[in-house]
């Protein structure tokens, strides 16, 4: 990464090209909260690629004035593997949406945690097709009527936070399209990790699924249904925090905060190294209906296969010396004719 | 060791097929005799078979596994076509491999395997040696267990281990028998076994015990050898085409002055290019083994985004796997080699046997306006430059290529006449770092002569671009629905490989060019099609051959080739797939000579028909 902290003005990372989202899509906010953090992030636009798949939130590379590849449908982790192993000093960014990550896409993307590819992974999750112009997804809800699914989709929805810390994510959060301050946040912590980061960011699409996220943005709601995690704070919600998480034999539960004893209320702790916690965590919810946890929900080190990957190459140079193609092709021993 | 009582005949090749259990060690075997003759100085060439099982249940006909080595004192193309001499190690593998052995040809059996359980296993009613069959091939019988047991008493070995090493008993009766040195195999087994001695020394007296029984018994005393080969001079290594292949991946990166990335899913027979590169990380080669074919091909265009000279590797289901990633890299007009070694299809087909039924799908095997070349090795040694090309074209014209191998080139060897390295030609490339108009970067404007786009690599400051699977407007590169501009880009995509053309070796015309008759082939039919002219031009039969390399596009003189001749006939390990493209694209009324059966052409089988075609 470049030695001197580079800042920019938001519109130094917006590209020539016209914005082509649906007005009052989720997908503007986002743009912008990922700009305005870009322009302070101190990487050089030239080292930052972004790496999309297919759908809606997979245009997003075209309107960033960094380097770029918008692939195909699922893909994006396998192509962003590819460029962070092949240039470690990339600052990688993956943008995907719920069904090109976790339905076309899913074998990328647990692979991809699973070895801790230097890469940062951003997945909107509209519970919905948009661009195809609205199935069900692979986060739509039980029972979802859409166009493929007129009586109710009989499909039980992944939970992509459950599903990310079982495929051994190294950094895990979420955050939702209306929050600025929590995606610039979150987006800040993910940079500085070593490693993958799975971000999901809730996302309205007022077309196909308008107010999916209802519970959490409206004013009426959200203070009883976001559970905000804060590394090294109580995890108490609601109305003057009126509500509390304990962990019960290892299970996350709600309580009325008044109901328990104020050591019982768990204390976040990003770095814990057991997933458990942070996994019970994520089954507090199963979509965004009632008391929903946003937030970085594990944070942990491992090295990284973009670096491994180095080290050995170093190691056998150092052991071997620099390849020298005459002695390759004598490696298997020779015989003169003369 | 007594050489005086024996008498050594010296005759020009022989064919030796090794037989036996896939747990007896055949390959092995054969391998070893392999190099021991390479060293000495023969010619030759190999052909590996093995069930696609890894261990089939034992003394079963589909458990066996074989090793054919021709090795002759002139300039050979082929693995030969029926054995000379046939090792059988069990009763299924005489049973597998006897109706190939040429007639009054030595057949060598493990006596101590025909129990009547075996031969009861291996299909036979009653026992082979007492049914007449094998009369009419001189047999001798070996006792290799009860030699190996003997052998190997002094040793504190497990009874299991010990008859592991009989394949070492039968490698020195053979090596007795054919006058090779037991030192190159003896320095193997020292060097394989480095942490174990005393399995070291229990296989080298194995060895030696195969040996001196064929000093002891008197059937052995007539011996044979083949004398070196007059090869052009030069310094030689022995080479299997997936070795000669990674290496030719290699140097061309070195010489494209790139790194080399190789993104590959476990898949036989191309396995062993993920295995060969990942040895090599001190010339920075980078080797992915992915989760899935997709993942190979999709990290290998992230690869070749970045600035690497990129390749996935796999075998016919694989490809069709990464169809849709190639079709990407063919629109965001990036350099990536896809290796594809073939076998039997469809579906998983004869992962272990050669076919040469992906040409089409290597053609045409992707949705949309899709061309892009397609290049193909016609031997081990010729891997390494058909690699070489195909990563020359790649980077040249910022395009996928298809690098062809098959399952015959792959695992088979041949000596191979080492180039000097300096020679091979540098590889230009399109790497661009500065802006390439006043205005600003435009990321698809074209090289004038090969219509290459510049290659703008992650980390050049101010030529930050954008690229995808979406039409791109000429120039700009930004996405694009204009009528006008997808017309022009399809045909500027086509017309890039097209012009290729010109830039690419012309076809040769081997043998008698004053024939009627011109065989045409492609791959790994080279040495069976170029041994069957020679025979036939030796008989003073009037035929021509010549080979292609490229399929895509043919070379700009091939028209004029197949112009000099009447008739066109072309071999090939499929049902007609050349030969559809050929009538297609010359208009001529070309014959196929086709088989799908899981095995190569013999030279005889082509000398036969292709002989009977310009006689009819």
């Amino acid at each position: 990464m470049s030695k001197i902290p580079v800042t920019y003005k938001r519109t130094d990372l917006q590209s020539d090209q016209e914005v082509k989202w649906c007005p009052g899509c989720g997908d503007y906010t986002i743009l912008a909260s990922v700009q305005n953090f870009m322009a302070e992030m101190g990487i050089s636009k030239e080292k930052i690629v972004f790496v999309s798949g297919i759908g809606c939130a997979a245009r997003f590379p075209y309107y960033m004035n960094t380097y770029g590849v918008h692939s195909i449908h699922g893909r994006a982790p396998a192509v962003a593997t590819g460029v962070s192993v092949s240039n470690p000093d990339l600052s990688v960014w993956v943008v995907s949406g719920d069904g090109d990550a976790l339905s076309i896409g899913g074998n990328h993307l647990i692979h991809a945690l699973r070895k801790n590819v230097n890469i940062k992974i951003l997945m909107f999750n509209n519970q919905i097709y948009g661009l195809t112009k609205g199935q069900y997804s692979p986060t739509s809800e039980e029972g979802k009527k859409t166009k493929s699914s007129p009586f109710g989709s009989v499909e039980m929805p992944l939970n992509p936070m459950s599903l990310a810390i079982g495929a051994e994510a190294t950094f895990v959060a979420r955050s939702i399209d209306m929050d600025r301050d929590l995606t610039a946040g979150i987006l800040e912590e993910a940079k500085n990790h070593k490693g993958s980061a799975f971000v999901e960011i809730y996302q309205n699409c007022n077309v196909f699924n308008d107010k999916a996220f209802e519970q959490l943005t409206n004013k009426e709601t959200k203070v009883a249904n976001r559970i905000n995690l804060v590394h090294g704070e109580k995890t108490v919600f609601g109305e003057d925090g009126h509500k509390a998480v304990v962990i019960r034999n290892g299970i996350a539960q709600i309580v009325d905060t008044k109901d328990v004893d104020e050591s019982e209320i768990y204390v976040h702790n990003i770095h814990e190294e057991n997933p458990s916690i942070a996994f019970s965590l994520s089954r507090l919810s199963h979509g965004p209906y009632g008391p929903t946890p946003l937030g970085v929900f594990r944070k942990v080190q491992r090295d990284t296969f973009t670096e491994e990957v180095h080290d050995q190459i170093d190691n056998a140079k150092e052991q071997k010396g620099e390849g020298e193609l005459d002695k390759l092709i004598r490696s298997l021993g020779t015989w003169d004719v003369s | 060791m007594s050489t005086e009582n024996k008498t050594v005949e010296s005759i020009p090749a022989i064919t030796i097929r090794f037989a036996g259990d896939s747990g007896d060690g055949m390959q092995l075997v054969g391998t070893r005799f392999t190099d021991t003759s390479a060293v000495f100085g023969n010619d030759l060439a190999t052909l590996p078979a093995f069930p696609a099982e890894i261990r089939a249940p034992q003394g079963t006909i589909a458990g066996v596994s074989s090793f054919q080595v021709q090795i002759a004192d002139f300039d050979i193309l082929t693995p030969g076509d029926n054995p000379d001499v046939l090792v059988a190690m069990n009763p299924a593998a005489l049973k597998a491999h006897l109706h190939d052995l040429a007639p009054n040809g030595m057949l060598i059996l493990n006596e101590d395997a025909f129990e009547e359980k075996n031969i009861t296993k291996a299909g036979y009613k009653v026992d082979p040696r007492e049914s007449g069959e094998l009369d009419g091939y001189r047999v001798f019988q070996v006792p290799m267990e009860k030699l190996t047991k003997e052998a190997l008493e002094e040793f504190d070995l497990p009874g299991r281990a010990v008859l592991r090493s009989k394949n070492m008993v039968a490698l020195g009766l053979i090596s007795w028998t054919f006058n090779r040195p037991l030192e190159d195999t003896e320095n193997w087994i020292n060097n394989k076994f480095s942490k174990l001695p005393e399995i070291a020394k229990a296989n080298i007296k194995a060895l030696k015990t195969g040996y001196n029984f064929g000093i002891t018994v008197e059937a052995f005393h007539h011996t044979y050898v083949v004398e070196k080969a007059a090869l052009p001079a030069g310094e030689y290594t022995n080479i299997n085409g997936n070795i000669g292949l990674s290496w030719g991946l290699i140097a061309a990166a070195k010489k494209a002055n790139l790194d080399l990335f190789y993104g590959s899913y476990p898949i036989t027979p191309a396995s062993d290019i993920l295995h060969e590169l990942s040895k090599h990380k001190n010339f920075n080669v980078i080797t992915f083994q992915a989760e899935d074919e997709i993942a190979a091909a999709a990290a290998s265009v992230g690869a070749s985004f970045t600035g690497k000279l990129a390749v996935t590797g796999t075998s016919g289901p694989g490809l069709a796997l990464k169809s849709e990633t190639i079709s990407l890299a063919l629109s965001a007009e990036l350099p990536l080699v896809i290796v594809n070694v073939q076998r039997g299809g469809p579906s998983t087909g004869l992962p272990t046997k050669p076919e040469q039924s992906d040409l089409m799908f290597a053609l045409y095997g992707r949705h949309g306006e899709s061309p892009l070349p397609v290049v193909a090795a016609k031997s081990p040694s010729h891997a390494f430059y058909a690699a070489y090309e195909a990563s020359r074209i790649a980077l040249k014209y910022m395009t996928p290529v298809i690098l062809l191998s098959d399952n015959y080139v792959a695992t088979g060897s041949e000596p191979w006449n080492l180039p000097n390295t300096e020679e091979l030609n540098e590889l230009e490339t399109n790497i661009i770092t500065k802006l390439n108009t006043e205005d600003g970067f435009l990321p698809f404007l074209r090289n004038v002569d090969t219509f290459a786009r510049p290659w703008a690599l992650p980390g050049t400051p101010g030529l930050e671009y954008r690229v995808g699977g979406l039409e791109k407007e000429e120039g700009t590169g930004n996405v694009s629905y204009d009528a006008a501009n997808h017309q022009y880009m399809t045909d500027m995509r086509a017309w890039k490989v097209s012009n290729i053309a010109n830039d690419i070796d012309k076809l040769e015309i081997h043998g008698d060019e004053t024939a009627d008759t011109l065989v045409l082939g492609w791959g790994s039919t080279y040495g069976g099609i170029t041994q069957a002219v020679n025979r036939l031009n030796e008989k003073g039969v009037k035929v021509a051959s010549a080979h292609f390399v490229h399929l895509n596009p043919f070379p700009d003189n091939t028209l004029e080739v197949i112009s000099k001749f009447k008739q066109v006939i072309i071999p090939e390990l499929n049902t007609g797939q050349l030969l559809k493209l050929v009538r297609e694209a010359f208009l001529v009324d070309a014959r196929g000579i086709n088989k799908v059966s899981g095995e190569p052409f013999t030279a005889q089988e082509l000398t036969d028909k292709i002989e009977a075609i310009i006689n009819e």
